[in-house]
């Protein structure tokens, strides 16, 4: 175990893995695209306009899949105390928060034509909502303080008490009545949604997961670097 | 066992002596909270109906922003005078300690509220059947509210903006006990069923009484240290 989570090998990972993960996320979006935008069927309801859910879909799984991440790699910063934990939380956060606004954004361009208004007060919407002030929460707490491993550590408790609200997102539109569908292809039993559409919805979905990694390893190495030369600056001798 | 009850006795004694004798706090909290609700009237115009319609909305709302207005001083004090340094070196845990503190502080926050509430939901033309309710409401939520109030409080000790904040930090926290609580006021004016929602605001509070304080002794010691 101990091999694995050596810091130097966890860079040496993240610099190998970063390109490929930039590789795949460039195929797949444009193949995704593709399907989604032309070889795909419109929505005998919705007409085009459901075209929206092929990006609207991977920014809102990404929101809350990031937050995930977060809270996971929060833990083990706090528990075993890693020292590259709290950087890969740091540095996966604003790509969260950039997903979950993404998310609200093309969700209000979605409902508007579908539901007729661009924002509903029902508990799908206003729990990503919740998702993306804790994003902004993070995002201040971390840089509050002159000393950013007390922010990280600070940072990374608000982290896991906001992680409640993932079950929240995911089960509101089970448990409350809600214009937004139920879940159609997170589901028990086979999903609800055409096969013609789940293709190019997976294609964009893990091709924005790979994005996002790519754009994650990117923030984590340069925060590696940074902390690197942050901590050298700290503890060097001072000269009288 | 029997020295941590009589310890918490001692302790939550000092605490809400202390809070009615500083004074300017629970004053702050009564004054804004009157004023602020009072308000309405004159922005959203003094019909009955529409009034009424929102009444426990804006006594909620107001309710929660009253509360939020000590968030900020609840440790400060006692992190600037290095009071919060003897805490740590107490033989008694630290999270009983920040337990006393906050529910000293909610206690007398929730007798005020407990006051003025009535007073304030009459003015805006409440139902009168409807108090017994709200009250309660008052009482399951204000343990709640005091904690996450008190971790944003922790929190922000030694950060560099700290009002703002705060506010950003728990506001979409604390909005479960915002939704719930309302409910349930809501449910019963239209005659449902108002338990499930007192049923959720409990769970909200036992959830926050458990972990929240250990969550906060270990954010005081990082603040210390």
């Amino acid at each position: 175990m101990k091999q694995f989570t050596n810091p130097k090998t966890i860079v040496k990972w993240a610099e190998l893995l970063q390109p490929v993960a930039g590789l795949m996320a460039a195929i797949l979006i444009m193949v995704g695209l593709y399907y989604a935008l032309i070889n795909s069927p419109a929505d005998y309801q919705q007409g085009q306009a459901v075209r929206i859910m092929y990006i609207h879909v991977p920014f809102a799984w990404l929101a809350t899949m990031v937050y995930g991440i977060m809270a996971v790699v929060s833990a083990v910063g706090l528990i075993w105390q890693h020292p590259l934990a709290h950087l890969a939380c740091r540095s996966a956060a604003p790509l969260g928060a950039v997903f979950t606004a993404l998310c609200l954004v093309t969700g209000s361009i979605w409902g508007q034509p579908m539901w007729g208004t661009w924002w509903v007060w029902d508990a799908r919407l206003t729990s990503v909502l919740v998702l993306f002030f804790i994003y902004l929460g993070y995002l201040s707490l971390v840089r509050a303080f002159d000393n950013p491993l007390k922010g990280e550590k600070l940072a990374a408790i608000l982290v896991l008490v906001g992680s409640v609200n993932l079950p929240i997102i995911k089960f509101s539109v089970d448990w409350w009545h809600s214009l937004h569908q139920p879940a159609s292809v997170m589901r028990l039993g086979k999903p609800t949604i055409a096969l013609p559409m789940l293709i190019p919805l997976l294609l964009m979905v893990v091709g924005y997961m790979s994005f996002f990694v790519y754009l994650w390893l990117m923030n984590f190495r340069a925060a590696v670097m940074e902390r690197k030369n942050y901590l050298k600056e700290i503890n060097r001798p001072q000269m009288e | 066992m029997k020295q941590a009850r009589s310890f918490f006795m001692v302790m939550i004694r000092r605490e809400v002596r202390l809070h009615i004798g500083q004074g300017q706090a629970w004053l702050g909290l009564a004054v804004f909270f009157c004023l602020a609700s009072l308000l309405f009237p004159f922005g959203v115009g003094p019909e009955p109906q529409l009034l009424t319609r929102i009444a426990s909305g804006i006594i909620w709302v107001m309710v929660l922003l009253a509360v939020s207005l000590a968030w900020e001083r609840l440790f400060l004090d006692d992190y600037m005078d290095g009071a919060l340094d003897q805490w740590l070196l107490m033989p008694q845990s630290l999270a009983l300690m920040v337990l006393v503190k906050v529910l000293a502080q909610a206690m007398v926050n929730l007798a005020i509220l407990l006051l003025l509430v009535p007073l304030v939901a009459l003015l805006l033309g409440m139902p009168l059947s409807v108090l017994p309710l709200v009250e309660l409401t008052l009482i399951l939520a204000m343990p709640s509210l005091a904690l996450f109030g008190a971790m944003g409080s922790a929190l922000s000790l030694g950060a560099k903006n700290g009002t703002g904040l705060i506010a950003l930090l728990m506001i979409p926290l604390v909005l479960p006990v915002l939704i719930f609580a309302v409910g349930a006021v809501e449910a019963s004016l239209t005659q449902l069923p108002y338990l499930p929602h007192l049923y959720l605001l409990a769970a909200v509070m036992i959830f926050a009484l458990a972990t929240l304080p250990l969550a906060i002794a270990y954010i005081l010691r990082q603040a210390v240290a």
